[in-house]
């Protein structure tokens, strides 16, 4: 996995500790603390606007908090950019699909393994010898996943003419691609059927059976989150409100207000 | 009906990812070379080599480079025509001070300065993206041009302001200069353009095409890939101007014999701006559409009635022709706005069903 050692499971593998965002004057985060453990299913639910992307985005390095910091794999890194985040195994789906819409299926994936592919500019303009032996190993690596994901028959049509349920699946291939080592999922099973969640549901489990990731994700579907994840962590206006198992928040009294509302 | 795939089937991932990946398209293009290489030069007279096949080979490179990095990487450069302009002066500079080296590689060569120049007005698209990106390299197109006009040192000092192409030859035949015949010369840019054209459509296939290709279409996710945006868009300016010097310095050794500095001017970069987007954003082929539209289809008409024999007074030629020309510019962009390239496409998919199209 992208040459990182691995992290044993049930082992802490990334943290977040006492993080405050603000723009301006809006406060995204307020000293929210919590971990991700190797091996897990860790989901992060809360009503509209509670900072669940943001956190997302505080992990991946998109943003960068102005208070507390980000653990993973035991080194604080607090300006991480994107690309060095990709670099250390974490991969990532988009709640409005962020797809490479002139790119067919394939490139999109493809996309994916832009990191391993290692040939250098003369290589590429020569496109033969190792750099074609290494685009083909790659396409071997891209058609497994096509395969996992079940999206054969839309391997060569640009993404722009995918069905909405379709891009998710081949965003989640694009981040397999990576072979991440925690995998970020914004809202997979956003405005899907009931059959294309229980079809997204089924693959989160497979990645994680087959290819040990570690996955974090937001979702607002109650059932899906209490079925698939082994721990769940509450925001509510920027703060975390409960982190347990799905039995413990259920029954938690300030998650059923925060959802449901105060009776006054 | 005869072009159909049927019956081809790919058995390994290497046919399937060849740029060329259906048999008709490989004789095609193999028959496209021949007619280049045997057929035109038989028919062509030296008028059509040097108004018409050797401009618009040249403009067909430029217009490569400027599509790498406006319809591959996504940023918008109307500075083509100066960085055209620096391949040309390092051309020129790089074969007077070293005589004794072969001009081609000096040709070659050019484009490295221009890369360079590329790579510094290409500094800012970190930042700015879209139309402020276009502005700043218009900020470009106006120094360089300045630079043309008040650095002697680049003319060498000439009195008149202008560069001259020197005299040089290859393996014994004349490739430059007033004496160099005009078969030679279109032998020599079409070598160079269809090895640069070669070149790259290697890139645009493989990962660093593909990178590039990321950063146009959602530049965060491609930071999410591991992408570094900054190195990837400068690398696509560094091609592009690299080409774009190249087609520069190509313009005045084989084509012009001698320019000034108002040819390279805006009117060249919107002139091959054009050319990329009636061809085709993102297509190698739709930039040599879009070179043989812009360039060649007005000189055709130009011509066309003095070759039947009907006797048209060339100022009325001239204003029917721009007329012509920008009507089916029109026309094009009306029927396919994703240019020629796009227009191609639609017609293989349809030619591949054809006569039954449901």
């Amino acid at each position: 996995m992208s040459g990182l050692t691995p992290i044993e499971h049930g082992k802490q593998l990334l943290a977040v500790e006492n993080i405050s965002l603000s723009f301006g004057g809006v406060k995204a985060l307020t000293d929210v603390s919590f971990d991700i453990k190797a091996g897990e299913v860790r989901a992060i639910i809360g009503p509209n606007g509670a900072g669940k992307t943001s956190m997302l985005n505080v992990i991946n390095g998109f943003y960068h908090p102005q208070i507390g910091r980000v653990v993973h794999r035991g080194e604080a890194r607090t300006g991480r950019r994107p690309h060095e985040a990709a670099r250390r195994g974490i991969g990532r789906t988009f709640q409005n699909v962020a797809l490479f819409k002139g790119l067919s299926t394939l490139d999109n994936i493809m996309a994916g393994r832009t990191l391993k592919m290692t040939r250098g500019f003369f290589w590429q303009c020569l496109r033969f010898g190792p750099a074609l032996a290494e685009e083909i190993d790659h396409r071997a690596k891209v058609e497994e996943i096509i395969d996992f994901l079940e999206i054969q028959h839309i391997r060569k049509t640009p993404v722009g003419k995918l069905p909405y349920g379709l891009k998710k699946r081949v965003e989640l291939g694009r981040a397999l691609a990576q072979e991440p080592e925690l995998l970020l999922l914004d809202e997979p099973m956003a405005g899907m059927n009931l059959e294309e969640k229980e079809d997204m549901s089924r693959f989160i489990l497979d990645i994680r059976e087959t290819y040990g990731t570690t996955i974090a994700l937001i979702e607002h579907d109650m059932g899906v989150v209490m079925d698939l994840s082994d721990r769940v962590v509450v925001l509510e206006y920027g703060r975390k409100i409960a982190d347990g198992t799905p039995d413990e928040v259920q029954n938690d009294q300030t998650v059923i207000d925060a959802y449901l509302g105060r009776s006054h | 009906m005869f072009y159909r795939e049927v019956g081809q089937f790919k058995s390994t991932y290497a046919a399937d990812m060849a740029v060329f990946p259906i048999r008709q398209d490989r004789i095609g293009i193999l028959v496209l070379l021949a007619i280049a290489v045997v057929v035109l030069p038989l028919v062509s007279n030296d008028f059509v080599l040097t108004s018409i096949l050797i401009p618009g080979l040249i403009f067909t490179l430029a217009a490569i480079g400027l599509n790498i990095l406006t319809g591959y990487a996504g940023q918008i450069s109307l500075g083509t025509g100066a960085f055209m302009g620096v391949g040309a002066y390092a051309a020129y500079k790089l074969a007077n001070a070293f005589p004794e080296v072969n001009l081609l590689v000096w040709i070659l060569c050019s484009g490295v300065f221009s890369a360079g120049i590329g790579v510094i007005f290409g500094l800012p698209s970190l930042r700015i993206k879209g139309l402020y990106l276009a502005v700043t390299t218009l900020a470009a197109q106006f120094f360089l041009e300045w630079c043309f006009v008040r650095m002697g040192w680049l003319t060498d000092y000439s009195s008149s302001g202008a560069i001259e192409a020197v005299r040089r030859t290859l393996f014994g035949l004349s490739i430059s200069g007033p004496e160099a015949d005009p078969l030679t010369r279109y032998f020599v840019v079409l070598g160079l353009v269809v090895f640069l054209t070669w070149i790259t459509s290697n890139l645009v296939h493989g990962r660093i095409g593909r990178t590039w290709m990321m950063v146009r279409d959602m530049d965060i996710a491609a930071e999410l890939m591991g992408v570094r945006l900054l190195p990837a868009k400068l690398l696509a300016f560094a091609v592009s101007s690299y080409l774009a010097g190249v087609a520069g310095a190509m313009m005045v050794f084989f084509w012009l014999g001698a320019a000034e500095p108002s040819a390279f001017g805006i009117t060249l970069s919107f002139q091959v701006l054009f050319m990329v987007i009636i061809g085709g954003l993102g297509s190698l082929l739709g930039s040599w559409l879009g070179a043989a539209f812009i360039w060649a289809l007005p000189v055709v008409i130009k011509f066309a009635p003095g070759l039947v024999g009907i006797d048209v007074p060339s100022a009325r030629v001239e204003h029917v022709n721009s007329m012509i020309v920008g009507a089916l510019i029109i026309f094009f962009l009306i029927v396919e706005p994703h240019g020629l390239a796009r227009l191609w496409a639609v017609t293989k998919q349809k030619l591949r069903v054809w006569p039954f199209p449901w």
